[in-house]
């Protein structure tokens, strides 16, 4: 049983009585709610007010934190040496590798610029690293990653790792911002398939393994193993960037839409740093944005380069 | 036992809400992830109950928006649900104080699929709701911790500080 404690303010003077807390309470939340998710009035506000959860990313961040520090620095000789020996290896081939990257580069903006293609570009990258804490709904895609408004993080940009897109920014704090994975049950993304350039849109569905392509007819040409990429025409991700494989076409005559499912190829569920992007929009800005040189100029590049979307 | 409102440090109940804070962000399993207890909430009722005048409900909607903010959902939607279970606990909480502890447990139970149910349906108003049945896991979770929270604050409360 709860312990007891014994009121004893006098009954009058005890501010207002509870039925008007709860009426104006109630009020200002649903004021606030209206605000924040009709007019998105409150981003501001939930920047400034979100400081105050940085105590908390620390402390619950600090064991895995004390842990990587404690296994770099206890790791032995062997094991160093094995590592530098891979990487340099690996370090060799992402060169050969962009070499003709460069190559490839240069040719598609020449074929571009011969287009006068509007596509844009990605202008300025960031690594960010995403927070070990858990979201408080399990039941989101949904990650904090340690870049926020101070770096020019904004709503809506782009989000990739190595392997493919991982998602978008949904909320910008000040210090961190949370992104929204494709898989995502309340994300779409529009795509392509790389094979023939049909145009459609794969919808998370609440499972990191799994995209469904609710709009494919049975009779569009899309067979297993096809690569998806980003068309580009949301305008919050940039063309080309890969996005899923379709992993299951599934064909009933007597429906219109087939069944078409694809598993995501960025690693949405093993990643510690993902990439934000900058996407460079108008024609204009993309002649401006100097040709990618061999090393990325993240960290160079001025912080103004983010576009209002 | 008989206990002044007073002995209650305001200290004391920052301290477990800080607590509640990490617990409700810090990483589990992904087994266990859909089952983690809302403890804040389990702590507004129990502060709500013990030390009605110094966790009003200004104190249950402000720990709501703390979740809001944490969990990056629409502001307001879980300061509201937290709201409306402090209103009902404030309201009863001269017959929930003398309810036996199974009783109790069984009142807390409601009164936190209540407060999931607000989740639920603000969820589904703002865009596509979770229509898993795990989402409710919380609620028998929550409900198994109370006796629990019920004896370590109890007994930390008896003794003076």
């Amino acid at each position: 049983m709860v312990t007891l404690s014994s009121d004893t303010r006098p009954i009058i003077g005890r501010g207002p009585p509870l039925g008007a807390r709860l009426f104006f309470l109630g009020l200002l939340s649903v004021v606030v709610m209206v605000l924040d998710h009709r007019g998105q009035y409150l981003e501001t506000a939930r920047q400034w007010i979100g400081i105050a959860m940085n105590p908390l990313y620390a402390v619950v961040e600090a064991p895995a934190t004390f842990w990587n520090w404690m296994t770099g620095s206890f790791s032995d000789r062997a094991t160093l040496r094995v590592d530098n020996a891979r990487l340099s290896k690996e370090l060799h081939s992402a060169r050969v590798k962009l070499l003709q990257f460069d190559a490839l580069q240069e040719e598609n903006q020449r074929l571009r610029a011969l287009r006068a293609a509007s596509q844009g570009t990605a202008a300025r990258t960031l690594i960010a690293e995403i927070i070990s804490v858990d979201d408080v709904d399990p039941f989101r895609h949904r990650i904090r990653v340690n870049k926020g408004a101070t770096d020019g993080v904004y709503k809506g940009q782009p989000v990739v790792d190595a392997f493919g897109i991982v998602g978008q920014v949904v909320r910008v704090d000040r210090y961190t911002a949370q992104i929204i994975l494709i898989s995502d049950a309340a994300h779409a993304i529009q795509v392509q398939i790389n094979r023939n350039g049909i145009r459609s849109i794969a919808s998370g569905i609440g499972d990191l393994k799994k995209l469904s392509l609710p709009y494919m007819t049975i009779e569009a040409d899309v067979k297993v193993d096809d690569l998806l990429v980003s068309s580009g025409l949301d305008g919050i991700f940039p063309p080309g960037y890969p996005v899923a494989r379709v992993s299951k076409v599934e064909r009933d005559p007597s429906a219109t839409f087939a069944v078409v499912e694809a598993k995501p190829l960025a690693q949405l569920d093993r990643n510690r740093e993902v990439l934000l992007l900058w996407v460079a929009r108008s024609p204009a800005e993309t002649k401006e944005t100097p040709p990618v040189e061999a090393a990325p100029p993240a960290k160079t590049a001025p912080p103004e380069a983010a576009p209002q979307q | 036992m008989a206990q002044a409102d007073g002995r209650i440090s305001r200290l004391r109940i920052m301290v477990t809400v800080a607590l509640a804070l990490i617990v409700a962000i810090v990483p589990l399993p992904e087994a266990l992830r859909p089952a983690r207890p809302d403890f804040l909430l389990l702590l507004v009722i129990y502060w709500s109950l013990s030390a009605p005048r110094i966790s009003g409900l200004s104190f249950a909607w402000l720990s709501g928006l703390a979740i809001d903010l944490l969990s990056g959902t629409v502001l307001g939607q879980h300061a509201l649900a937290f709201l409306v279970v402090a209103y009902l606990t404030h309201k009863f909480q001269l017959r929930m104080r003398i309810f036996p502890i199974w009783h109790q447990t069984l009142t807390v139970f409601m009164l936190i699929a209540l407060y999931q149910f607000i989740v639920f349906w603000i969820d589904g108003i703002v865009g596509p709701g979770i229509t898993n049945w795990l989402r409710w896991l919380p609620v028998v979770t929550g409900a198994l911790f109370w006796p629990v929270l019920v004896a370590v604050l109890d007994t930390w409360n008896r003794r003076r500080a």
